[in-house]
């Protein structure tokens, strides 16, 4: 019993990470039916900004609170502006290009950050240094202990879905980027601009990937270049599981995805972890392709 | 018949220089040459799919490792049973046979995957495809019957020149003419315009499918070769980099075109050991960070590729 709840504790902390990824993803796509495969790679980066922010900062010698929110600022303000470079270089020349070259563009900034990472960056793996440690050691009842850090990651992120949640939904900007996914076409003839509203959505999104990076290196502190691949795969994964476009939606299906991964891990086989987000994928799209919170949409010929 | 000639001398010339080369075979050049021959049926393949029939699949490397471990896992077996039938002429008919089943298990797998494809579109049927690769590699690693993570060894070395370059032959020649038949019309239709062509009366299902099955297939021939060379198989091998080499050398070329396909995957199987010498100094990777920085330069200035859906040889020459 305790063993099934200690697996359900690393689930949910496991889970709300792939959350803040899935967010960027479920933003992005809302808006322009993208996949933004480089999304993973800006969540490696944003694990990198982290590090060597804190490096530059001396952060690694004395840990504290105030510490790790400045240094998650940082990042998140970093991923932003990569965020904002990646869709001004590489998207906007091709709004009007054929779905597919935008795909295959998208693969390319993937691997190009990828890639150009491990050069820049090196390619062996590096030690993300504990910026806070929460006092007390690991916290519960009997066998089960719960490691502080995975509460306040639980928190944080949380807290990080609250504040988008209010941004869609309660301000001026939010109702920009809900009436551009809605149609590009209507929103820039009602006023919109649109280009500074996708432009902005890129920066929402990939700020979370930030924050994301910089909560994966505390948890788990060995970062490397392709670290962001897996992570963004799965949580691609749960944004469609969530129903693709949708806020609340990403945030049900990475809980979900964690979940699974979690037990899987715990009862199975952990090889067999990392392909179970791509067979849950392919489930929910033969049986429920808009997801379990989406709305499917007819299409017109 | 004048054309049907053309391929049969191709055919013929293909074996002549196998006996002229045969001595050099485990020189450097020679490997160059026999990578870029299993590259062209690999990114002909593709091309069918990704390139005439519009469907981006990002899988090919997980069909490759299927089509490589089942024929690589009959030879291997055969050959540890009866050593004797490697050393006569019916080697090569067997290992023909092997490479066809290899084939027909990629195809039977490409058409698990073409299922789904039915009710995906674009990025979701790319993502789906990818992670049937990764899904493949992942039981490839966990089946101890074909090694698991330490790969399948001890496979023959059938594969030589002759044996690659009659399967580029065959490949380019079978989806040549598919693309030229009324079937592979009906594939450029679905590419350009889905709810037209099946307005139109093309059964967009079968023509998917087939697409996929048929790309799979070689393939899956194309793995058996690449297995029977290297003698060793991992799971490994078939990562989504492998994939992706493969689909650059289609946006290279341009998809939809044959020869672009075979201009390309020489093109690129070059560039990768052009680039060895600066890797070694660096110890880095180069090469995808050049070919991901083409395919979005590509993206941006050319999109439709090198050759465009244009071919290198007149239509008649060669219909």
């Amino acid at each position: 019993m305790t063993e099934f709840v200690q697996h359900i504790v690393n689930g949910i902390s496991l889970g709300s990470i792939y959350a803040l990824i899935a967010l960027g993803y479920t933003l992005v796509f809302g808006i322009l039916q993208l996949i933004n495969f480089a999304h993973g790679d800006v969540f490696m980066l944003g694990a990198f900004i982290g590090l060597y922010s804190s490096k530059f900062f001396g952060f690694d010698q004395n840990p504290s609170l105030g510490a790790l929110v400045l240094i998650m600022g940082i990042s998140m303000i970093g991923c932003a502006a990569i965020g904002y470079c990646i869709e001004r270089l590489a998207y906007r020349p091709l709004r009007r290009a054929p779905r597919i070259n935008v795909l295959i563009t998208a693969v390319g900034v993937s691997l190009f950050l990828e890639f150009a990472g491990q050069l820049f960056l090196g390619a062996d793996p590096k030690f993300f240094p504990q910026i806070y440690q929460p006092a007390g050691g690991d916290m519960g009842a009997g066998a089960l202990k719960v490691n502080p850090l995975q509460v306040m990651v639980l928190v944080i992120s949380l807290a990080l879905m609250t504040a988008l949640q209010y941004v869609v939904f309660k301000t001026r900007l939010g109702r920009a980027m809900r009436a551009v996914s809605f149609n590009h076409e209507y929103a820039s003839l009602m006023g919109i601009p649109t280009d500074r509203v996708i432009s902005y959505t890129f920066m929402l999104g990939s700020a979370l990937a930030g924050a994301a990076g910089v909560l994966v290196g505390l948890i788990y502190p060995k970062i490397e270049p392709l670290m962001g691949v897996l992570p963004g795969l799965k949580a691609f994964v749960a944004a469609v599981l969530g129903g693709i476009g949708n806020v609340t939606g990403a945030v049900v299906g990475a809980i979900t995805l964690g979940l699974a991964e979690s037990l899987v891990v715990g009862y199975w086989a952990p090889t067999y972890r990392d392909a179970l987000a791509f067979a849950v994928l392919i489930v929910i799209l033969l049986i429920k392709p808009a997801g379990l919170f989406g709305t499917g949409r007819t299409e017109k010929v | 018949m004048k054309s049907s000639a053309g391929w049969l001398a191709a055919l013929a010339a293909c074996w002549v220089m196998h006996f002229f080369v045969q001595d050099y075979s485990r020189s450097y050049y020679f490997l160059i040459f026999l990578y870029a021959g299993i590259n062209i049926v690999l990114a002909v393949s593709l091309n069918l799919v990704n390139g005439v029939t519009g469907q981006f699949s990002m899988g090919h490397a997980g069909f490759m490792s299927i089509g490589g471990y089942v024929s690589c896992y009959l030879i291997t077996q055969l050959f540890q049973r009866s050593p004797a039938l490697f050393e006569g002429p019916l080697s090569m008919p067997i290992f023909a046979g092997a490479l066809v089943l290899g084939g027909i298990a990629a195809a039977i797998a490409g058409y698990l995957v073409g299922l789904p494809s039915l009710r995906l579109k674009g990025d979701y049927l790319a993502i789906v495809t990818l992670g049937f690769g990764e899904i493949i590699r992942v039981i490839l690693l966990n089946v101890d019957a074909v090694g698991g993570a330490r790969g399948l060894g001890g496979i023959p070395n059938l594969t030589s020149f002759g044996v690659v370059y009659t399967c580029v032959i065959v490949t380019v020649f079978c989806v040549w003419r598919i693309i030229r038949s009324a079937q592979g019309r009906a594939l450029l239709a679905v590419r350009e315009d889905e709810i037209a062509a099946s307005a139109m009366g093309v059964n967009t299902t079968r023509s998917k499918v087939s697409a996929f099955v048929i790309g799979a297939f070689f393939a899956g021939i194309a793995g058996g070769l690449f297995g029977s060379w290297l003698t060793v198989l991992t799971p490994q091998t078939f990562d989504f980099n492998k994939s992706f080499e493969i689909i650059i050398m289609v946006v290279l070329g341009g998809m939809g075109s044959v020869s672009g396909s075979i201009v390309a995957a020489i093109f690129l199987t070059i560039i990768r050991e052009a680039l060895r010498p600066l890797q070694d100094i660096t110890k880095l990777d180069f090469r995808m960070i050049i070919y991901s920085l083409m395919l979005i330069v590509l993206m941006l200035t050319k999109p439709r590729g090198l050759f465009g859906s244009r071919e290198l040889v007149k239509e008649k020459e060669l219909a």
